[in-house]
């Protein structure tokens, strides 16, 4: 159904509300619409991930948690049983900690993962704020997620956990500047900062998509993106084998859910942000013209399953670097970002520059 | 800031305790603290027969255990003056390079592992499992096999490699496809594993060797020069890892080495990188000492035990029937035997470097002093000097190129 034929409709169901009650409903069903799913795919990536990452260890990944015993959806209930067990768990507030902040920074670290999403769209229309300035509130909220991070490692009052925490502030300033730069060539080869726009300017076929003409810029993105969600080979703040679990070391039970809550909805996130503004978001690859082909048109049209399917596919690639690469050492993540990423984003910010003033098609002779 | 790394540590490798005083991430002074495997396995030995002691070896160095064994068992046979059969010197060193592979790979997965690149464990292990399987068909344990006795080894290969069972999870097409390099023997198992090897280790390296991430995180961590890493006792490939040849299999060689072709690997530049590849290659080598060992055995049956019943048991048919065969066995489960007085060093080129026993005899059935040289004591001794001005994510890889293993360190 068309989104606005499904407004109309609710419309006349809840006329009886006052129109101000009604617009807070309308946007709190919209937002219920995109957090519930957004949680149930956080919750079955971890199934993807243990499965994906086992296959490319040989080995079988969970397959004993099943629904009704049936043998085929062996370990579909996995995130099930895991989320009850988490649930049940006593949250522990270490000693000496500081409690507001240690139980105040799980919800720091998750919220912005979440808020990031009103702005993502999911079709022509399909958005949940249509704001013009949607670049920079997502590069924003994305930043705001390391607040918990630190605010957690501080509070813990533990030296691993306070390591983790000054690890992950290290990383964020020397990733964030090369990540907003390589937004900026976004912004300039689409001249806008409203996400919907962005991904109407790449319209075309995959060629005109954004990855190739800002294809550095998309490596770069998508790198310090991995970085962002604090995940292999850049999971420093973590670091199992060097500093335990850092940030979270001391967290239990729903503390760490949630930790592990806004991880995989950071990673949904930058894979969804990745696909808007390098891949044409909810584009289809195939020509527009198999659109109109009867009973399968609407499948190889344009539409969200194709949203979905990208983004499907930058959460493959972040499961395959963790089971492919070594972690980094903190500076020389650092040693990256300040180094090689700065300088080829400036570098290519010209060349996309040049090629926008010199209208060179197939990406920028409409403007 | 001072960190207390260990005991209960994901990179700890066992019990490491280490008390890291820090400027930032930066190590300024490491203090490892040992002491918390401690099971006073010489003293133990002192008070038990020599051939009951055997099994306390394997569990030295519970990631290479037939070769603690080995050097304790060759001390025996030195004071007592005996040579095992040629046949048994053959499958000794088979196992010696069995386990040396297997400690090796266990060394890479965990090494893998601490650095971050969790997937080599998990290829490793695969491996490992192959060898296990080795371990258990011929001593009925896949660990602390206790295999090695003076005047041999307990008992011959066998004609027949066991093979997997149809059970409730596993069908008998998946059994069939388990069991297809086990139809035969152990050797022409173990002759199949020599052969795909090779090709498994090219995949560690894929993984590994050329790729950035892991040359920025191993090179130049941890370098100890050749005159320091003389100075510092080291053995085995954290010697030859800095440039020095030295290696027991060649400069001393014990049993029947000094017949088989191999090299001996050394690095250049002595970090972590240059250990790791040294490793590697020692893994090659292992490989085709292996095969050569395998293609003498099929060749030369015989026994594997001398025929001393002093020293060995018995057949268990003339057990039933002569009675000093019956006589034999009660004394030597019971009271075991005597070793002449006198005092032996015995040595072995351990997988993790040179592993001794010091034995000193009173003329008794039981050992007067027994005293172990442990390879990595040495090696973790060095830890203030090489990890001094690293970062706390290089201590981890320092305690990986290290490889060390409690159960040696702490006896």
């Amino acid at each position: 159904m068309h989104p606005s034929a499904a407004t109309e409709l609710l419309h006349h169901i809840l006329d009886f509300l006052p129109s101000p009650v009604f617009a807070v409903t309308l946007i709190l069903l919209k937002i219920g619409l995109i957090v519930l799913p957004l949680m149930g795919a956080v919750a079955y990536l971890t199934l993807v991930e243990r499965k994906v990452i086992g296959y490319m260890q040989v080995r079988l990944g969970p397959n004993r948690v099943t629904f009704f015993g049936i043998k085929i959806l062996g370990g579909f209930g996995q995130p099930i049983a895991d989320a009850l067990k988490l649930l049940t768990k006593e949250i522990i507030v270490p000693t000496g900690a500081s409690t507001f902040l240690f139980l105040v920074a799980p919800i720091v670290a998750l919220v912005p993962a979440l808020a990031a999403w009103a702005v993502v769209p999911f079709g022509g229309e399909l958005v949940l704020s249509n704001i013009n300035a949607g670049l920079l509130y997502v590069l924003a909220l994305t930043s705001l997620g390391v607040y918990g991070i630190i605010i957690a490692g501080w509070a813990s009052n533990s030296k691993y956990a306070f390591l983790g925490a000054m690890r992950s502030a290290a990383q964020i300033v020397s990733y964030e500047i090369a990540m907003g730069f390589a937004l900026v060539g976004v912004l300039i080869a689409s001249h806008s900062l409203n996400l919907g726009q962005i991904v109407e300017a790449q319209r075309g076929n995959v060629f005109t998509w954004f990855w190739l003409p800002l294809f550095p810029l998309f490596l770069i993105y998508f790198i310090s993106g991995v970085a962002e969600t604090n995940r292999a080979p850049f999971d420093v703040s973590e670091g199992e084998s060097e500093i335990v679990a850092g940030f979270h070391v001391e967290y239990a039970g729903m503390g760490f859910a949630l930790f592990f809550l806004a991880e995989y909805a950071n990673m949904i996130l930058i894979s969804a942000l990745t696909s808007v503004m390098f891949f044409g978001g909810w584009m289809s690859p195939l020509p527009a013209s198999l659109a109109i082909t009867p009973v399968i048109g609407t499948l190889l049209g344009d539409g969200i399953h194709w949203f979905v399917f990208k983004i499907f596919f930058f959460l493959f690639c972040f499961l395959w670097f963790r089971a492919t690469f070594p972690r980094y050492r903190y500076d020389q993540i650092m040693r990256l970002g300040w180094k090689v990423f700065l300088p080829i984003t400036i570098v290519w910010l010209v060349v996309v520059a040049t090629l926008v003033i010199l209208h060179v098609p197939p990406w920028f002779d409409a403007t | 800031m001072t960190l207390n790394f260990g005991p209960q540590h994901p990179a700890a490798h066992g019990v490491l305790r280490l008390v890291l005083e820090m400027d930032g991430e930066v190590i300024e002074r490491a203090d490892p603290h040992i002491g918390l495997l401690h099971r006073a396995t010489e003293k133990l030995a002192e008070s038990k027969p020599f051939n009951q002691s055997i099994g306390y070896m394997d569990r030295l160095d519970y990631v290479s255990m037939m070769c603690n064994e080995h050097a304790y068992v060759l001390a025996i046979e030195r004071l007592l003056g005996v040579t095992p059969p040629v046949r048994a010197q053959y499958i000794r060193v088979m196992f010696d390079e069995i386990t040396r592979v297997l400690n090796h790979l266990m060394w890479l997965g965990a090494h893998g592992l601490d650095i971050g690149a969790m997937t080599v464990f998990l290829y490793c292990f695969r491996e490992r499992e192959d060898l296990m399987d080795c371990y258990e068909a011929v001593s009925g344990t896949r660990m602390h096999a206790t295999y090695y006795r003076p005047g041999g080894v307990y008992r011959d290969l066998p004609d027949r490699m066991p093979q997997y069972q149809v059970t409730k999870w596993r069908s008998e097409k998946e059994a069939h496809a388990l069991n297809q390099n086990r139809t035969g023997s152990m050797l022409d198992f173990i002759d199949d594993f020599v052969t795909r090897f090779p090709a498994c280790v090219d995949e560690y390296e894929t993984l590994l060797t050329d790729n950035r991430i892991w040359k920025q995180r191993t090179v130049d961590i941890g370098i100890v020069t050749p005159a320091r890493a003389l100075a510092l006792g080291f053995t085995g490939p954290m010697l030859r890892g800095s440039g020095i040849a030295w290696d027991l299999r060649k400069k001393q060689p014990y049993e029947i080495y000094a017949d088989l072709d191999f090299d001996i690997p050394v690095g250049v530049n002595g970090d972590c990188y240059d250990r790791y590849l040294v490793r590697i290659e020692e893994m090659r080598q292992s490989a085709r000492l292996i095969k050569q060992c395998v293609n003498w055995l099929r060749a030369n049956p015989g026994p594997v035990m001398i025929d001393d019943h002093k020293l060995t048991p018995p057949n268990r048919g003339d057990m039933k029937g002569d009675m000093e065969s019956l006589i034999h066995h009660f004394k030597l489960f019971t009271e075991g035997y005597c070793v002449p007085a006198g005092e032996v060093y015995a040595a072995v080129e351990h997988p993790k470097g040179e592993f001794g026993i010091y034995l000193v005899s009173d003329g008794a059935n039981k050992p007067y002093r027994l005293k172990a040289r442990a390879p990595g004591f040495a090696h973790l001794s060095a830890m203030n000097e090489m990890v001094a001005g690293h970062m706390l994510a290089d201590v981890v890889a320092v305690i990986g190129t290290m490889d060390v293993v409690f159960g040696e360190i702490d006896r």
